[in-house]
């Protein structure tokens, strides 16, 4: 085989392997990205209702119930302005609690609840998510989240 | 006092690290030999002051010294003395610390084991890894220094992070460095290749043993990372996909892709240009990876510092590095290029597609981890990419790899004829497809699908594998004895390969057949999952050095015989104000059992998580089999006999090298 061919087998795979991964990746990306809301946002009618996305806030102090019998908890979520009823089934984070930021990934009802398969509060108690540090500022303001395209 | 010597020790480290990048340019100016080599005493120097740094670091946190504000922050007088070892490392200046110590470590490493290196290239080599070790001093000095003070004083300290008083923190982080650090050797070797504009035959001989030593702690650490995320976070998970985890793995792809390209350009000459550009790209990545945990832009579980500062400096130490490489790539990679000629059949294919699968692999986890960063800072909102992207784009590219790990070691270098491959795979073929079936048939529920695809792919690998070790063995007299005698390096590949194999049943079969529960139990309750009954004794307190606990009691019966008591714990660290769950797990060879405490729900009554994990071991197994095969390949015969009649032959192959590898 001569140099020649050789490296354009060489290319040849290269380009055919980039260019499947490529594809793969986009498809991909663009199946699994979850968009951040806050509750305000959600208020006004910007999330999709059904598809899966991420609400950050904070937890509102004296929101927490439980139900009896299950694991099912259900709290609101607030960015000081608009707040916004979630429901989670199984065990919360060590760092949930009334007061502290989090982010909850799920799916809203019809009726505009959040039905979350996943709670995350991170770090320590000082430790803020940063699109929520982001969120609280802006409704603070005024303001408005960029908006998804 | 001791503080202020480490901060001295540290800008003298700095210096002689000047010294050390700066003696060989002078040297190549005034055409003095002598004064290049200098460069040599300067890296030992660099090393004993900062090691001299370390241990003054580390005997502040001994004496609990809460007048050095690293040291407040991170420890407490309550902290058990082997934590305040590790609470050295346990954030950020300290990390970088011993970054620079390891960094050192290895240069010191290459002043000793290269003395067969002509002198010319092993002191660009000590030059371009002392311009590194600037970079990090300059880092350390000018916006992370460790031994800062705090005035006044702290009166007590503010303890180390919960999470990291752990035995898999104690020794994780510095396997980890010693990997990402290690791959700053093949870069070097790389960029000295660049310079001189020559790479033979022994360079890539050179190169191999650092690169692949700096994968095996790579492995190592990439494994004890995954382990301890499994025990300590209280998920049970054993890898999320996380940016920090991406950091440390796309250096890990790279270097392995880098390992199997070393390999062609050893054996037959090819893909030399294709290697340095590996290497730089390896090493790019570990400083990406840095540059990712440390300037705090992620949102993560390890970001500690959020400092812009720092950012910013290391975006462009990292520019600088990754830019003049590749800049010296373009400028001389021509003079590196050129080799061995292969047909389209041949062990060199194979390998090549090795190498864009790794490659790709490696931008598919680069892209995910970078896009909400380039989004968000273009403003066009907040996403994530969770753990569903990487499956799908992964997934795929593993299993064409692991197809063409069963055929590229049996296949011939330079051309080979697609009968004889036909012919030899028909059974590995068979057997596996076989074992496969097999195996997804005898297990229940919905996950056959993906047990049949994960265990046909793992069963190829392994007969494979079997097939090129009896192929070996058919030429000896004595093949049970021959199975001891067989070449190193070739042993280790089959042991890494083996390692692949057991890691993806592991992980099929814990993905697949995992029972996961989240369940109210009050005293006395009980509940089975996959032949397991878990009775709910109850909760009471315990006692830690600087913690409280509450710690449940679970009984487990199998078959209406109890045989392990299990006892999760919820701690609340007295200067923490936030409980870590501590969970308790009863492991086993082919299943874990898992049990976590939630929160307590009133009468008694807990939330707790209780697991089923079959196999979930056998992952951690697989990555110390492939760490165990670097070992063994760096002990080959070839690089020992190298080492000794390397000098004036290094333009010629070592026939036996070749020889050996097959």
């Amino acid at each position: 085989m001569t140099p020649r061919r050789q490296r354009m087998i060489f290319v040849g795979i290269m380009v055919a392997g980039v260019a499947l991964a490529a594809t793969l990746a986009f498809i991909a990306i663009g199946e699994n990205m979850l968009y951040f809301f806050s509750p305000t946002q959600v208020k006004n009618g910007e999330a999709p209702k059904g598809r899966t996305l991420r609400v950050g806030g904070l937890v509102v102090p004296g929101s927490v119930t439980r139900e009896p019998g299950d694991l099912t908890v259900r709290f609101d979520l607030t960015d000081n302005r608009e707040s916004l009823t979630v429901t989670y089934s199984g065990i919360l984070p060590d760092l949930f609690r009334e007061g502290q930021g989090i982010i909850a990934t799920g799916t809203l009802t019809p009726a505009g609840k959040l039905v979350a398969d996943e709670v995350l509060a991170k770090h320590d108690e000082k430790y803020m998510p940063p699109e929520v540090a982001e969120a609280l500022e802006l409704a603070n303001k005024g303001g408005r989240m960029p908006k998804p395209e | 006092m001791i503080p202020e010597l480490g901060h001295f020790a540290l800008i003298l480290a700095l210096l002689t690290a000047i010294a050390q990048s700066l003696f060989p340019v002078l040297g190549a100016l005034k055409r003095a030999p002598a004064l290049s080599s200098a460069a040599v005493p300067a890296a030992r120097a660099q090393f004993a002051f900062c090691l001299l740094a370390f241990a003054c670091l580390t005997a502040a946190f001994l004496m609990q010294d809460f007048s050095v504000r690293y040291v407040a922050t991170n420890s407490n007088s309550a902290l058990p003395v082997y934590y305040r070892f590790s609470a050295v490392w346990g954030a950020h200046e300290g990390s970088l610390l011993l970054w620079a110590l390891i960094l050192s470590g290895w240069t010191v490493a290459v002043t000793l084991f290269s003395r067969n290196l002509p002198d010319l290239f092993r002191v660009r080599v000590i030059a371009v890894m002392g311009a590194i070790s600037v970079g990090f001093y300059l880092f350390m000095l000018l916006t992370s220094n460790p031994f800062e003070r705090l005035l006044p004083p702290a009166l007590e300290g503010n303890d180390l992070n919960p999470l990291l008083q752990d035995f898999g923190l104690i020794v994780h982080p510095p396997m980890l460095y010693m990997g990402y650090v290690g791959l700053a050797v093949p870069f070097s070797f790389a960029v000295a290749a660049l310079m001189g504009g020559r790479l033979d035959p022994a360079w890539t001989r050179w190169t191999r043993p650092w690169t692949v030593i700096a994968w095996v702690f790579l492995t190592v650490g990439i494994t004890l990372g995954s382990w301890w995320a499994y025990y300590e976070l209280g998920w049970g998970g054993w890898w999320f996909w996380d940016p920090v985890e991406n950091a440390s793995f796309m250096p890990w792809l790279m270097a392995t892709a880098l390992i199997h390209s070393l390999a062609v350009s050893e054996q037959r000459g090819a893909f030399k240009a294709w290697t340095v550009l590996l290497a730089i790209f390896a090493f790019s990545l570990s400083l990406l990876g840095t540059f990712l945990v440390r300037s705090g832009v992620l949102v993560s579980v390890h970001a500690f510092a959020t400092d812009p500062a720092r950012g910013v400096f290391i975006l462009a130490f990292l520019g600088i590095v990754v830019g003049s490489a590749l800049v010296l790539f373009a400028v001389r990679g021509q003079a590196v290029s050129g080799g061995g000629r292969f047909e389209f059949f041949s062990r060199e294919t194979l390998l090549l597609i090795n190498n864009v699968l790794l490659v790709v692999a490696s931008a598919s986890v680069l892209l995910g981890t970078l896009y909400p960063l380039i989004l968000d800072a273009m403003g066009l909102g907040k996403i994530s990419v969770g753990p569903p992207y990487f499956n799908s784009v992964f997934v795929p590219l593993v299993l064409v790899l692991l197809a063409v790990l069963g055929v590229g070691p049996l296949t011939r270098w330079k051309h080979d004829h697609s009968r004889r491959l036909v012919t030899l795979l028909r059974w590995p073929l068979i057997v596996s497809i076989l074992a496969g079936a097999a195996f997804a048939l005898t297990s229940e529920g919905d996950g056959r699908a993906q047990i049949f695809a994960g265990l046909v792919f793992a069963a190829w690998v392994v007969a494979t594998t079997a097939l090129g070790i009896a192929r070996r063995l058919k030429r000896r007299t004595a093949p049970m004895a021959g199975l001891f005698r067989l070449p190193r390096g070739f042993a280790g590949m089959t042991i890494a390969h083996l390692g692949a194999a057991v890691m993806v049943v592991g992980i099929t079969l814990t993905t697949a057949m995992s029972t996961e529960k989240d369940l109210r139990l009050a005293p006395g309750d009980s509940y089975s999952i996959a032949g397991y009954d878990f009775r709910f004794v109850g909760v009471g307190e315990a006692m830690g050095p600087n913690y409280r606990a509450e710690r449940g009691h679970i009984e487990v019966a199998r078959n209406g015989k109890t045989f392990a008591s299990m006892y999760p714990e919820k701690r609340h660290y007295i200067n923490s104000s936030a409980p870590m769950t501590e969970a308790a797990i009863d492991a086993g060879f082919t299943r874990d059992l898992y049990a976590a405490l939630g929160e307590e729900l009133g009468d008694g009554a807990w939330a707790v998580r209780i697991y089923h994990k079959p196999f979930i071991r056998w992952i951690w197994l697989g990555g110390l089999l492939m760490a165990l095969g670097g070992v063994l390949a760096v002990s080959d015969r070839r690089y020992r006999i190298a080492i000794r009649h390397e000098r004036g032959r290094s333009g010629r192959d070592l026939e036996a090298g070749a020889l050996a590898e097959g």
